[in-house]
């Protein structure tokens, strides 16, 4: 061993060990420890309804969408689109930027080309194909980062997705949201389908618990106020929508009266419902499966700071580091994206 | 207005429009102070024989949903492309005095929301085989008889994603796509072929499932419009590639073969020189 290594700071610390118990299940209550099989836990993924969704505006006669994959039209649940308009469901091999550049090249015959892919392959290594070959252009391409933050979990840094907020919110023409569920999925695609322009949808694994019970409204630009509360206002997106939910159960017993938004519109964001917040109480949170860096919370910053509201914004994310690995459940808990980590991070914000 | 018709155009004539492509050249880049001189001029048969000749462009109706489409991954040439369709009526001619001034559509590299005519936006060396691939495709999906072109340089070879999009346009058997490939041999930092050796290539197009034609001159016209026409129009079951072998610079004696004015700027005896090589020249 050399002398480095000996040196280097261990992964598993005390407290990481001192925190795990190892017979807990580590998803939903629905996972088996036998399924992380890749292909056979895919009924895990019951969330991820970008498939179902095509197929039915497809049947109901949008003949104009067609579906890009890399590889991964199983785990993103778009196989099923394939088996029914097998004409229309371009499968690329594992070669992100060259299915970039094509559904440019489709969107400008006229098709409505909806990319369904890992977010950290789409959005990282396809970052200069979308900003140039989608955004510059200003196509009408969809496209479905799935997987997003830490959801791979023990399949490795490689695998997470803590940066695409802060890479896509920069670029010029694009629409970034975050459907946190299936049914938000639903209304996410369905209601922008004629939307003149590039989208982006960052989603999870598919395995996030449900959080809408049917499709809820969904406008670009706007939010969800889930629960009403006096004291602070979290804005939340993906998995952290139902962490913060959690939280407020958790904090409701110690009466505090925590407000939860799922603020699925990254950009362009509900301007109003910032104000709306920093007028009433002005303790902000935002949550998010994300590098604090430049996310959501950043996103939220910059329209206190521009519009100098009398707020002060406490940022739930990922550290600005690479994550560890683990199974997902036992990630959100170490790095507190979970009920109990939102609760603990409003009482603070509520004490200083 | 009627598909553009391939007969009727004489030899004289695309001399003519390829002398008054380089002329372009140097008059446009003499208003911005640097140009890519060699990638245009190693190209101004090509375009001549395309436009003139070949491709079903309608210049009153850019969208036409049915036109044959061309695209550049070598963006950098479109100082030879804009008098194309500036000369074919997509944008008024008066358009070219704006070149690269502030505001105007026209620079260094084509964008597609700001010039008519222009299929698709580049400058990302290595991006716009991909999406051609995906205008293919869709032409198919939708029974389209419109075709698509799309224009390489040598230097591009070297980029990964064109051999992906190769890989999936002879997974398709995209009859309806043409690879074409301005083999002029320089590239910005030297020799192309020097910097990263990409020969042989036709034995990697044909490798990855192309058909491939070898256009041994790309300045001589006949020999242009056999090699495209064949590409285009020939019956065939699988993406075609055209390897036009063309000389940098060609038309102006001192910048033929040199990879140093694959970018740069003329001084006022040399643009004089240049000018009278083109008008007196007998290219093609």
């Amino acid at each position: 061993m050399t002398q480095s290594s000996k040196s280097a700071t261990p992964l598993m610390t005390r407290e990481i060990k001192a925190g795990l118990d190892l017979r807990e299940s580590t998803v939903t209550d629905a996972f088996d420890a036998a399924t992380w099989d890749m292909v056979v836990s895919l009924g895990l993924s019951q969330q991820l309804t970008t498939g179902k969704v095509l197929t039915d505006l497809a049947e109901a006669g949008r003949d104009d969408i067609v579906v890009c994959t890399a590889d991964l039209g199983r785990p993103t649940q778009v196989v099923d689109f394939g088996r029914r308009f097998p004409d229309r469901y371009f499968n690329f091999g594992i070669a992100e930027r060259n299915m970039i550049g094509a559904a440019a090249g489709l969107a400008t015959t006229g098709m409505l080309p909806v990319i369904s892919n890992y977010s950290f392959f789409l959005a990282l290594m396809g970052l200069e194909n979308i900003r140039n070959d989608i955004c510059y252009t200003n196509l009408n391409v969809r496209m479905i980062g799935t997987h997003s933050g830490i959801a791979m979990g023990f399949y490795g840094t490689s695998h997470h997705c803590c940066e695409d907020i802060g890479a896509l919110r920069t670029l010029a023409n694009l629409t970034l949201m975050a459907p946190c569920d299936g049914n938000a999925i639903r209304a996410a695609l369905t209601t922008t389908i004629d939307h003149q322009g590039p989208i982006y949808f960052r989603t999870g694994r598919g395995r996030e618990a449900q959080v809408y019970d049917s499709p809820p409204d969904w406008r670009i630009g706007g939010s969800n106020l889930l629960r009403e509360g006096k004291h602070a206002t979290v804005f939340a997106i993906g998995n952290l929508v139902k962490a913060s939910l959690d939280a407020a159960a958790i904090l409701a017993k110690e009466g505090v009266d925590l407000e939860v938004v799922d603020l699925y519109s990254i950009r362009p964001i509900d301007r109003d419902a910032v104000r709306r917040a920093a007028k009433m109480h002005g303790i902000i949170l935002s949550a998010e499966e994300h590098n604090v860096t430049g996310g959501l919370g950043a996103a939220i910053a910059e329209v206190i700071a521009g519009e100098g509201l009398a707020a002060r914004l406490t940022s739930i994310g990922m550290p600005d580091e690479y994550s560890l690995l683990g199974p997902p459940t036992h990630l959100y808990r170490h790095y507190g994206l979970d009920g109990e980590g939102v609760a603990a991070k409003v009482r603070s914000a509520l004490s200083v | 207005m009627a598909a553009r018709q391939v007969t009727n155009t004489s030899k004289q004539d695309l001399r003519e429009k390829a002398r008054m492509i380089r002329r372009e050249v140097l008059r446009l880049t003499d208003i911005c102070g640097s140009g890519h001189y060699g990638s245009a001029f190693s190209i101004a048969e090509l375009l001549t024989v395309l436009y003139y000749q070949l491709l079903n462009v309608r210049p009153d109706e850019p969208q036409w949903a049915d036109r044959d489409r061309f695209t550049m991954g070598k963006g950098h040439a479109a100082i030879g492309l804009y008098p194309v369709l500036a000369d074919l009526g997509f944008f008024p001619a008066s358009d070219l005095d704006s070149y690269t001034r502030l505001g105007s559509p026209l620079g260094d590299h084509p964008d597609m929301k700001k010039v008519k005519g222009a299929d698709f936006s580049s400058g990302s060396i290595g991006h716009n085989l991909s999406v051609s691939v995906g205008m293919a495709l869709g032409l198919k999906c939708q029974g389209s008889p419109g075709r698509v072109v799309c224009m390489m340089g040598d230097g591009e070879q070297t980029e990964g994603q064109v051999w992906e999009a190769a890989i999936s346009a002879a997974h398709w058997n995209l009859s309806n796509l043409v690879g074409l490939v301005d083999i002029n041999g320089a590239g910005s930092d030297g020799i192309a072929q020097e910097t990263m050796r990409t020969e042989p290539l036709k034995a990697k197009w044909e490798a990855f499932g192309w058909d491939v034609i070898v256009l041994e001159d790309g300045h001589d016209l006949d020999q242009v419009f056999d090699a495209l026409n064949r590409a285009l129009n020939a019956p065939r079951e699988k993406p075609c590639c055209v390897l036009a072998y063309t000389v940098a610079g060609k038309g102006v004696s001192f910048m033929e073969g040199t990879w140093q004015w694959h970018l740069g700027f003329l001084g006022p005896l040399d643009l004089d020189r240049a000018y009278q090589e083109i008008n007196s020249g007998t290219i093609g």
